[in-house]
């Protein structure tokens, strides 16, 4: 360029640059000219964490809460992969992961205790209907039934004591050895808490959990549009 | 086009075994009888069958010890193969392929680092939701899991970033998988999909050719949307005074750019797009606010803050786009319209959520509002924002060259159906920024993933789409910068040999640019690993490659430069030497909020 003065030129919006290369007056407010940040109007409205619109209705953000997902999958190899990839990825708060066979030879139950806001549990089931393998998934209502297993070793200073504990919650002795006794328990998750509680008074040496697992009740199926079927019955929601 | 010689990347673990060409493998041209149409008699063999049949037409790829049975079926298909120089160049052609051509990209890599390197292609396009079918060589079954000669857990690696992602199990399927994958890819919302394949699966003797490809079942979502939600979306579209369009990457993949026009032109209302979403509405339009976001128009910017009705197409909510979500659109009634229901208030709450095909959704939408909404005063205020905000920059006689100069005389010199590609940086914003998209797949470059040195490989893909589909006039133009040209730079190799007409403008200002801007915005000025001063000559390195290069200092050079380039039959370098120290404006502070964005330095 030369022989021309210094300005400035248009850019964009009907702005072109000159075939001889050089550059043309421009009227237009240049950056420094503009409005700054602070001296534009700015609406008063705000969204939360969620991307809720915050109004008298929505303002209080949402409670994390329990919630059990039950998904119906297809056993390809590494679909257990895929599902606790997909949370752990995404950071969801996941409490426990239960998988096994369903009553239909090549699908697979896994059920999934979250601790989340409500946003947060509608993430995960849409994010886990993604996955190819996932034939259904949805929340199991509150009303459903739900179950633990837990195997428990203890210190056998006191073997009638917790022989005791062991029928108060209908527990069974696996093995009692001079100084350990391991038990097995089942139920509810409040229930195995409460089992656990009075445990604790003989010394709980080591402890394993399977994690929930769920079944809703009566005819109401257990993943969404999930037909409930017996053995040999296919239970995918296409059938 | 390219040689299918086995050149194998590495020494092959098998050297000692039979080739999968010998006569064990070719059982047709023993017999006397003439093979059926489509007829196969190896893994390999049934595996291109299917790619034959699902319409693929170019695979970018390297060849490789474990994906060689592959390639020699490819030998006498009717794929052409493009040799890359890297297998991350692969992808990104395919990738790019795919964007242009609006059909799936195909790409190869051998087992191991084959595959590895076609991990951030790959990653790429799943990031942005391009179409795209990654095929990868794998040990053999038998070593799978033991640590073998080149082995990688490709299918653990890729599973976060594919759609899907297949391990053929026998020669049997494997071409049925080819052929699922291949539809998966582009089936509901766009993706990569990817098949690893056992040597032993592509070697092993089989008769079973491919059947139909479909993509699996509940993978092809309802193209409409729910009647009643449509019609409540309606209602706010015409109760609304200050409503905007948003229109993201989902209105281009699913062809859908003229419902979009159709849509906004006939209520009148003001649109932006996001960055993957340029070309989707003319930018050269009345109603056109251009692209939202951090490097966005001030006016788009203003626009989204302040509507109280955003009717939002395809697009995910980035935060690239949302800045803060406290302050994105805040008191907007969100019609949000999507394939894939889990992008549903993902980031943002959609008040009037409507899932299905974007052109289905938008002419129900057409069809279902019945009364323009009254936002004549709302148009007037967005013409107003469009003056006091334009895209400008200076041009002083003393100064280097501006780089937005040089995107706008390219702008100025080609058609509207230009291809631009980019990679990723400061050079990329000036492309989105300074450029004037009228159509859609015209602009193609990294979003989500921001991945450096897309650009130069992204420009053979799109080249060879654009030749496929009969459109060999069309100019393709990559903007790089001088960072992410010497990252993929090798691919110009490709270009030559392939003797692909691009044309390549490096925006050089011998520095990392977009890192030295926020080094110098937010971490005082100190330039660590920026500071790019030891750049070569790239015109020379143009030259070398057997391309032809060129150098421009001043302004009085670049329409010369330009003319010469373009006219140039076949691949072009001009190293643009221009201000190291521009830099992208207006920029919303990461976080921030759209309508507080920086128009100045010192605003940062």
């Amino acid at each position: 360029m030369s022989g021309d003065s210094p300005d400035s030129r248009p850019a964009t919006d009907g702005g072109s640059a000159s075939d001889a290369g050089v550059p043309e007056a421009d009227s237009r407010p240049a950056p420094s000219e503009q409005p700054g940040p602070e001296e534009r109007d700015h609406p008063e409205g705000r969204r939360n964490l969620e991307g809720i619109r915050i109004d008298p209705v929505l303002e209080a953000e949402h409670e994390s809460r329990r919630a059990v997902i039950s998904a119906l999958v297809e056993d390809e190899p590494g679909v257990l992969a895929r599902v606790s990839g997909l949370v752990s990825r995404r950071q969801f708060n996941i409490e426990s992961l239960t998988v096994g066979p369903t009553t239909v030879d090549g699908h697979s139950r896994i059920t999934m205790v979250v601790e989340e806001t409500d946003p947060g549990i509608d993430q995960i089931e849409k994010q886990m209907a993604k996955l190819k393998p996932v034939i259904s998934v949805g929340e199991v209502s509150g009303n459903a039934v739900t179950a633990e297993l837990v195997l428990l070793k203890v210190e056998a200073d006191d073997p009638a004591a917790v022989h005791a504990v062991t029928e108060m919650y209908d527990g069974r002795t696996l093995d009692a050895g001079p100084r350990t006794i391991t038990v097995q328990l089942t139920g509810d998750e409040a229930r195995i808490d409460d089992a656990l509680d009075a445990f604790r008074q003989f010394g709980i040496i080591e402890i394993a959990r399977t994690g929930q697992t769920a079944l809703a009740r009566g005819d109401v199926p257990t993943a969404p549009g999930e037909k409930p079927g017996t053995a040999g019955e296919p239970t995918t929601h296409d059938s | 086009m390219s040689d299918t010689a086995a050149h194998p990347r590495e020494d092959d673990p098998e050297g000692s075994e039979e080739p999968a060409t010998g006569a064990d493998d070719a059982p047709a041209a023993e017999s006397d009888e003439t093979p059926a149409a489509g007829a196969v008699s190896t893994g390999a063999e049934s595996v291109v069958a299917a790619l034959e049949a699902a319409g693929a037409e170019t695979a970018f790829g390297v060849q490789g010890g474990a994906i060689m049975p592959v390639y020699d079926a490819l030998y006498s298909s009717s794929i052409d193969h493009v040799t890359m120089a890297h297998e991350q160049g692969a992808a990104h052609a395919a990738d790019a392929y795919g964007v242009v051509s609006g059909e799936p990209g195909l790409c190869l890599a051998t087992s191991g680092p084959g595959a590895t390197n076609l991990v951030t292609g790959i990653a790429d396009a799943d990031m942005d939701s391009d179409s795209m079918l990654a095929l990868t060589g794998q040990v053999p079954t038998e070593f799978v899991g033991n640590d073998a000669f080149q082995e990688t857990d490709t299918i653990g690696v890729t599973r976060p970033i594919t759609k899907h992602n297949y391990f053929a199990s026998g020669a049997d399927t494997v071409g049925d998988t080819v052929g699922e994958a291949f539809e998966l890819s582009r089936a509901g919302r766009p993706g990569p999909t990817l098949v690893d394949l056992p040597k032993d699966v592509t070697q092993d003797e089989t008769d079973e050719t491919p059947g139909a490809a479909a993509p699996p079942a509940g993978t092809d979502p309802d193209p409409n949307a729910d009647a009643d939600a449509v019609e409540a979306a309606a209602r706010a579209i015409e109760a609304a005074e200050r409503p905007v369009c948003l229109f993201g990457g989902g209105v281009i993949k699913a062809e859908a750019s003229d419902a979009a026009r159709t849509f906004a032109r006939t209520y009148g209302i003001p649109v932006t797009t996001t960055m993957p979403g340029i070309g989707s509405f003319p930018e050269d339009d009345e109603l056109c606010l251009s692209w939202a976001g951090m490097h966005g128009t001030g006016y788009a910017n203003m626009a989204i803050t302040h509507t109280d009705c955003l009717i939002a197409v395809g697009t995910r909510f980035d935060d690239r786009l949302t800045g803060g979500i406290d302050t994105f659109a805040p008191e907007a009634e969100v019609v949000h319209v999507d394939i894939d229901p889990a992008e549903i208030s993902k980031n943002v709450h959609a008040d009037h959520p409507l899932i299905g095909d974007a052109g289905r959704v938008l002419d129900q939408l057409t069809a279902a509002v019945r009364e323009a909404p009254d936002a004549e005063a709302w148009r007037e205020r967005c013409a107003e924002w469009k003056e006091t905000y334009p895209l400008t920059y200076a041009t002083p006689e003393d100064e280097p060259l501006k780089p937005q100069f040089v995107v706008e005389a390219f702008d100025e010199a080609t058609d509207d159906d230009t291809i631009v590609t980019t990679g990723v940086g400061q050079h990329q914003m000036w492309a989105s920024q300074f450029w004037t998209y009228t159509e859609p797949r015209t602009w193609i470059s990294s979003h989500g993933l921001g991945t450096m040195g897309y650009g130069v490989p992204a420009a053979v893909g799109a080249r060879v789409a654009a030749d496929n589909m009969g459109e060999p006039d069309r100019d393709v133009v990559c903007f790089d910068g001088d960072g992410s040209f010497l990252m993929t730079m090798q691919e110009l190799s490709v270009a030559v040999r392939e003797d692909l007409d691009v044309t390549i403008a490096v925006l050089n200002n011998e520095y990392i640019g977009m890192v030295r801007q926020w080094q110098d915005a937010f971490y005082e000025g100190r330039h660590m690993a920026s500071d790019y001063t030891w750049m070569p000559e790239f015109d020379k390195l143009a030259e070398a490659f057997g391309a032809l290069g060129l150098r421009v200092d001043d302004y009085d050079e670049v329409a010369p430069a330009i003319e010469e380039a373009l006219d140039y039959d076949g691949p072009a370098v001009i190293d643009f030497h221009v201000d190291p120290e521009e830099n992208v404006l207006p920029m919303v502070p990461s976080g921030g909020a759209n309508g507080k964005f920086a128009t100045a330095e010192d605003q940062l």
